[in-house]
């Protein structure tokens, strides 16, 4: 009997909410780690039970929690994230030099075929690598030392690596998005690192098609296309057919192409989901109507799904990392909001239902389709 | 005996009592005593003070005998009553966020 279980991290601690595979009835369990601001929490393909949590609070700073059986039990393991060498500085929001210095673990990519290897995604922006599930971190410094770093700045959210997506056949390549920098590809497993922003284009910045600088607020990627990439930038849905070399929009006829999450169908990779948030200035849902867009033809053309969503008076946000799908045969989709809000569809989003309504602030949503 | 008084949430990640007595060898200075803490709490470390440059988290104060030390040096000595343990050294979280 199948089951999917829902990692949801928030503003006051992390919850668990699982269900069969008929996503009829949820469990909720937790908060774990109450109090407590969970940026991600995710789990090891080759181990599900193996979770990785990021806790954090700016009292008490970083700490790395790992289970191995599903999140009933917790064991804190490394907080130390050294950087490479001397830390340099980049750049502050008013174009000043700023130090580099560690904030919080924004996002976990444990290694597909190994529970002990993970990749952690840090503020300020880098990437970190154990070896042994946690308990030592190692920076992939060759990202952080690209030429363009010392040019990287904080978007409103600070400067954040936020996403990592890896090629499931070919593990050594792998991209990461930074706000406000853009998206990096490494082919040699992080020892060299190019900017893959060609075609991106922001208007706030002085030169708006420059290399990098560029506010990605989330890339999506399906494990049977690992060359197709989707993007929600700051404004903008983009799309690239090589691998990043070139993105090209395809915000098409949504209302809004401002935005946070996006998300690939498990069995369709050109079936995309974005939620469109009204501005920059406005984090909410356009009209106060909660709904998901969908492009069954991978961009260009949505159709809004607003069926058992809120569709007025309605001023949550979804963040980047709030949206996830199961693999289920009828693809299961998942979104938390700002307003303590998780909803579910159990049919790729043609209706939706809330699994819980008051939780705190939704941070992030992963989602683990159990055998 | 040096008390030392923990904020709610590290009692919690510690799963320690809210006062836990330690002891300290030679000199009794916050960073002797938070060295004891950390070795009897090895989940601490980086929660109180950063775990490199050792400096006290910003969110976070010092007090013990109706003062704050928190901007004493770290191997200044603390309170001679701390250091009979009549007086607890408290780890204070400043009230913030919401």
């Amino acid at each position: 009997m199948s089951a999917v279980r829902l990692l949801v991290g928030t503003r006051k601690g992390l919850f668990i909410l699982t269900s069969d595979g008929a996503r009829r009835d949820w469990d909720v369990a937790g908060p774990h780690f109450a109090g407590w601001e969970v940026y991600h929490c995710q789990g090891s393909p080759a181990a599900p039970d193996r979770l990785y949590a990021s806790q954090s609070t700016g009292w008490f700073g970083q700490i790395i929690q790992r289970s191995d059986d599903g999140g009933r039990t917790w064991e804190a393991v490394g907080n130390q994230f050294p950087y490479d060498g001397l830390p340099g500085t980049h750049q502050w929001y008013d174009g000043t030099p700023h130090p580099w210095e560690f904030k919080r673990v924004w996002h976990f990519r444990p290694s597909p075929s190994d529970p002990e290897a993970v990749y952690a995604g840090v503020e300020d922006a880098a990437l970190f690598r154990s070896a042994d599930g946690g308990r030592t971190w190692t920076e992939v410094s060759g990202l952080r030392k690209h030429p363009s770093g010392g040019a990287w700045a904080p978007g409103a959210g600070g400067m954040c690596l936020h996403t990592t997506l890896m090629d499931p056949a070919r593990p050594e390549r792998m991209f990461v998005a930074i706000s406000a920098a853009g998206v990096f590809g490494t082919e040699d497993a992080g020892r060299t690192w190019r900017p893959l922003n060609r075609g991106l284009r922001s208007e706030f910045m002085p030169k708006p098609d420059a290399e990098v600088g560029h506010c990605v607020h989330r890339i999506a990627m399906h494990p049977d296309r690992p060359r197709t990439l989707f993007m929600q930038k700051h404004w903008d849905v983009m799309r690239s057919d090589d691998a990043g070399e070139s993105w090209r929009e395809v915000s098409g006829n949504l209302p809004s192409d401002f935005g946070f999450a996006i998300a690939v169908h498990a069995h369709e990779p050109e079936t995309v989901y974005v939620v469109p948030i009204k501005s920059d200035r406005e984090h909410f849902p356009p009209d106060g109507r909660l709904r998901v867009y969908r492009s069954r033809s991978g961009g260009d053309e949505w159709e809004a799904l607003g069926e058992g969503l809120p569709q007025s008076h309605c001023y949550v946000d979804i963040l980047r990392g709030a949206m996830a799908v199961d693999t289920l045969d009828a693809c299961g989709i998942y979104f938390g909001t700002t307003g303590g809000q998780v909803y579910g569809s159990r049919d790729a989003g043609d209706t939706w239902a809330p699994i819980v309504r008051n939780l705190p602030a939704v941070l992030s949503v992963e989602a683990q389709t159990l055998a | 005996m040096i008390r030392v008084i923990l904020p709610l949430e590290l009692q919690r990640l510690a799963a320690a009592e809210r006062e836990v007595r330690l002891d300290v060898a030679g000199a009794v200075t916050q960073r002797t005593v938070l060295d004891a803490l950390e070795a009897r709490h090895p989940v601490l470390r980086g929660t109180i003070r950063d775990p490199v440059t050792k400096r006290r988290r910003p969110f976070l104060r010092f007090f013990a005998c109706g003062d704050d030390l928190s901007l004493e040096e770290s191997d200044a000595p603390l309170p001679e009553a701390v250091a009979r343990g009549t007086e607890p050294l408290r780890i204070v979280a400043a009230i913030a966020g919401g």
